[in-house]
């Protein structure tokens, strides 16, 4: 059961040939025998994941199951569970039990869903390598039986990591840069990241709250629909949330693809890019030629600026969101304080990771009287300008290609020590969190025995579309379906 | 030398919502620490501001009161510091779109005349919550109920050349943000709190001086104290040829003492900048307009209108126009009253006089305007003399009857207005006088007529058991007098 999808397992369950509280079992038992390898979970909330299969089958005997009735999936360990251990895989939270849900839990659980635990990540959502997590790094089930320990790429390393390995059929993340995207084409798995504001972000701890958003991870296009279904929507306690209408995701998927217009971003295909990752998404976009799309190289002429303007803007708001962290009301607190300045001083020095102190850093110099002008204001000019490149190319084409990172899982510890290079990592999904448009990660062969993903741009709000889009390319191609060995 | 006193005053305003600015959390004053305190108001992680439209509406209600400009689209900035109390690391304000632009309040003076001071601006933010160093030995504890109470700090234009001017204006705008409904206006529970910039320059001098801001200020006699003694300790500095430092003090009213909080070297750099948490909020003319409709008839119109239809002088007027309360009172006295001027006369001498020595409000008063009005109507009809009027006051406060009429009848307080039997009255009178009438029929100097006059009065009040109508008897001993 393990090795079928959200949509399968739902028809499973129906069908009677299963139980939750089986199923549930079965999953719970794969990740106690087999995450140690991996290391993809923070948190496994087993008994309260059998008391909520229990709950499903109840529900499934009166005849009020749905969809997610008693399927089994995992939440990133940045959404708030109510009464379950958040930590953001940052020491700060380690001990934090939330006494509430994030509006993205509690859609889950009114869907009747069963949540197995929480998935790893870099901590606060800050890496590209899930390296930076208080609760060690995260090995992607790629590489491995080459004795290999690769990253599965971050910040939703666990979520992703967790898909690939079968230890979930599917798993919420965050996408502030990357954070969903390059994971998911680093671990062979399908990833959507929603237009900003399309999902709640109440009770998602915040990293850069202009950027930041919830999404989804599974291993096909159609299971990201049956998420992104009980994700969506606006959310009276996110004032930045959308309200406007949610579709049914699913209905749309089987639309054919004839008359697509494909754009390719010359800037993304450029030498950061090695051939061998271009040729597969060069061979990728020949398969949506094949189902009747046009392609046109497209420019987004200020897409080289992204990377800097990211890295001002998002450490600026981090380093506000941070601000929180004091060792005052919750969370961790260094031991004898000798007074007010030593309580913070510690507390901080010793809570947060060398990343995030980075970031909160260059985010305060950012911030900084004298220096305000000079970075903020100016990456939010940049920010417009990339806005509008994104706008101008969707007046041609209905969606852009692209490769998600410039080359396939690396080493871990490969790029721990150069956090520049660490950052080039998303040098082709940052200009989509600055822009605030949706965007997907969709397998699309290997390199060297390693996964490889196509990115897939939409228009504002059209992730029916990118949905539609990913689900016919998997249709005719089963990169999807590659398990690692 | 001669010195120019410049001051600016900074008021932070408690907005009367039920709820906190950015949660649900409820507002009310004295509640057990950290009972109204939500997950929002504690930053817990991944919670999120969420606007309260009431707060909105009462800073545009307290703009149009203030003549101001309307900021049509309102943008949330985020001000960073570190402080217990303070629980996101930041307070949510504003800093370049505030939701209040440039405006004006009219201030009445002493000497008659009247001044203008000019607002900056006034922006939303939200308040901090309570450090309490006192009940933890060698621990501060927090309490947060207070924050994230909508607050509006105003700014003024530094146009106030006295503490008088700064006093007045600041009763002026108490009185204002009270009678529009937006504050309660309790200054104990800290619901108006001042903080006071002042200058000093050579007289006739266009340059400002340096200057210091003196924090929350809670009365307006520490307010009033604070000034005096911080013009006199800039005045002392700059005569003996030093220099002022441009810091933050805090004034002890009890010892009337300030100390030096932080110079301007230590500020903070707060980093603002817009919060992403929170949309700009554009205010269109729907919502001002109903806004608009919302406020009361404010303190300056009802002033106007006191003068137009109650033929009132303008200090009678202002000072029955700028409380609310008080206006109401005196507006149903005068209805009752027949004798508009009387019934102001009356609500400003007795009647306040009596409310200051009981320590009472107008609202705690145990007399009704309408009650009062029926006094004031029996004074001008002349069925009672105005010391007479006053036991009936008297009576009527104490709660020894409950209608003007019925005292007087049963306390024998109606005047005697037949001339005939005053005429009487003042013949026997007269008669008995022989000596004083031709002493005052020789005098010439008319001003020694008048004062002899009172020597009869005495006499007369006391034939007529202190019931006889003063103003006839004078009449008809003016006339009898004469021949």
């Amino acid at each position: 059961m393990h090795n079928k999808s959200v949509a399968e397992l739902s028809r499973e369950l129906e069908s009677g040939k299963i139980s939750s509280v089986e199923l549930t079992r079965e999953f719970l038992d794969r990740i106690k025998a087999e995450d140690s390898q991996y290391n993809s979970f923070i948190t496994v909330t087993e008994e309260q994941a059998m008391a909520d299969a229990k709950a499903a089958d109840e529900k499934r005997a009166a005849g009020k199951a749905e969809v997610w009735t008693g399927v089994p999936f995992a939440h990133k360990d940045i959404f708030c569970t109510n009464g379950a251990t958040t930590t953001a895989g940052s020491k700060m939270l380690a001990n934090f039990v939330p006494p509430y849900d994030a509006t993205v839990t509690a859609n889950f659980r009114a869907a009747g869903a069963v949540c197995l635990g929480k998935t790893n990540m870099d901590e606060f959502a800050m890496g590209s390598s899930n390296e930076s997590s208080f609760f060690g790094p995260v090995t992607n089930p790629w590489g491995l039986s080459n004795g290999e320990k690769r990253v599965p790429g971050g910040s939703s390393g666990g979520s992703a990591a967790a898909i690939a390995a079968r230890l979930t059929p599917a798993a919420t993340a965050t996408d502030t840069g990357g954070s969903i995207r390059q994971p998911a084409a680093l671990c062979g798995i399908t990833g959507l990241k929603p237009t900003y504001g399309r999902v709640s972000r109440f009770g998602m701890i915040a990293f850069a709250s202009s950027l930041d958003q919830g999404g989804t991870m599974a291993r096909t296009a159609e299971d990201n629909a049956l998420m992104l279904n009980v994700m969506a929507g606006f959310d009276p306690k996110d004032s930045t949330s959308a309200d406007r209408a949610v579709p049914d995701y699913t209905a749309t998927l089987n639309e054919p693809l004839k008359g697509l217009r494909v754009g390719l971003p010359k800037e993304y295909f450029s030498d950061q890019l090695s051939p061998a990752m271009e040729q597969q998404v060069r061979n990728a976009v020949k398969e949506y030629e094949k189902l009747g799309a046009t392609v046109k190289e497209v420019s987004l002429p200020h897409a080289k600026l992204a990377i800097a303007a990211y890295y001002v803007i998002a450490p600026a708001e981090a380093s506000a969101n941070l601000s929180r962290f004091d060792g005052v009301r919750y969370g961790y607190r260094c031991d004898d304080p000798r007074d007010l300045s030593d309580l913070y001083t510690r507390t901080r020095a010793e809570g947060f990771g060398g990343e995030v102190k980075r970031r909160i850093l260059v985010g305060t110099y950012a911030l900084s009287a004298g220096y305000f002008d000079a970075y903020y204001l100016k990456a939010q000019k940049v920010r417009r300008l990339i806005q509008q490149d994104f706008i101008n190319a969707f007046k041609d084409v209905d969606v852009l290609m692209s490769p998600v990172s410039p080359s396939p899982a690396f080493v871990q510890g490969e790029k721990t020590n150069d956090p520049v290079t660490m950052y080039l990592e998303d040098i082709f999904t940052i200009a989509v969190n600055l822009a605030g448009v949706p965007a997907m990660s969709v397998p699309a062969g290997f390199v060297d025995g390693l996964p490889v993903g196509l990115q897939v741009i939409g228009n504002y709000f059209e992730e029916a579309r990118l949905l539609n889009v990913a689900h016919q390319f998997q249709q005719v191609t089963d990169w999807h379906q590659k398990l690692p060995q | 030398m001669q010195w120019d006193i410049v001051i600016g005053l900074e008021i932070h305003v408690q907005l009367a919502t039920r709820t906190k600015i950015f949660s649900g959390s409820s507002t009310a004053f004295g509640a057990e620490p950290n009972t109204q305190a939500s997950a929002v108001d504690l930053a817990m992680p991944g919670t999120l501001p969420v606007p309260n439209e009431q707060a909105f509406r009462y800073a545009v209600m307290f703009g149009l009161a203030v003549n101001a400009e309307i900021g049509r689209r309102s943008v949330f900035d985020r001000k960073n510091y570190f402080y217990p109390d303070l629980p996101k690391g930041y307070q949510t304000t504003q800093l370049d779109h505030p939701i209040v632009g440039p405006g004006f309040v009219d201030i009445d003076l002493a000497d008659g005349s009247s001044k203008r001071v000019r607002i900056h601006h006034a922006h939303l933010e939200e308040d901090a919550g309570k450090s309490l160093h006192e009940d933890f030995h060698g621990m501060t504890g927090i309490d947060l109920n207070r924050a994230g109470t909508p607050l509006i700090e105003i700014v003024t234009e530094p146009d106030m050349n006295s503490a008088e001017e700064a006093v007045a204006f600041a009763r002026k705008l108490h009185s204002l943000v009270s009678s529009i409904g937006i504050c309660d206006g309790d200054m104990s529970q800290g619901s108006l709190r001042f903080d006071v910039n002042i200058s000093l320059k050579p007289k006739g001098s266009d340059e400002l001086g340096t200057r210091t801001e003196t924090k929350n200020l809670n009365s307006f006699r520490f307010m009033e104290q604070a000034i005096a003694h911080e013009v006199e300790r800039q005045m002392d500095i700059l005569e003996d040829g030093g220099r002022i430092i441009q810091e933050t003090r805090l004034y002890n009213g009890d010892r009337d003492e300030s100390r030096s909080m932080r110079s301007k070297e230590e500020a903070n750099d707060y980093r603002y900048f817009p919060c992403p948490d929170l949309l700009p909020v554009v205010i269109d003319d729907a919502f001002i307009e109903s806004a608009r409709d919302l406020l009361p008839e404010l303190p300056d119109e009802r002033k106007a209108r006191f003068k137009e239809q109650y033929g009132l002088n303008d200090y009678d007027a202002r000072l029955l126009s700028d409380d609310a309360r008080m206006a109401a009172f005196f507006e149903e006295t005068a209805g009752h009253g027949k004798d508009a001027k009387l019934a102001a006369n009356w609500v400003l001498g007795e009647f306040s006089a009596r409310l200051n020595s009981d320590d009472k409000t107008v609202a705690q008063a145990p007399i009704t305007g309408e009650q009062l009005g029926q006094l004031v109507a029996r004074i001008a009809d002349n069925t009672v003399s105005s010391s007479g009027a006053k036991k009936v006051f008297e009576a009527l406060w104490k709660g020894d009857g409950d209608n003007a009429d019925a005292i007087i009848e049963a306390q024998g307080l109606k005047q005697v207005s037949d001339t005939g039997a005053l005429e009487q009255m003042v013949d026997e009178v007269l008669a008995g006088m022989p000596d004083q009438v031709a002493q005052y029929q020789q005098e010439t100097d008319p001003k020694k007529q008048k004062k002899m006059l009172g020597g009869f009065m005495g006499p007369l009040m006391k034939a007529s058991k202190g019931q006889g109508n003063p103003k006839l008897f004078n009449e008809i001993l003016l006339k009898k007098l004469s021949n």
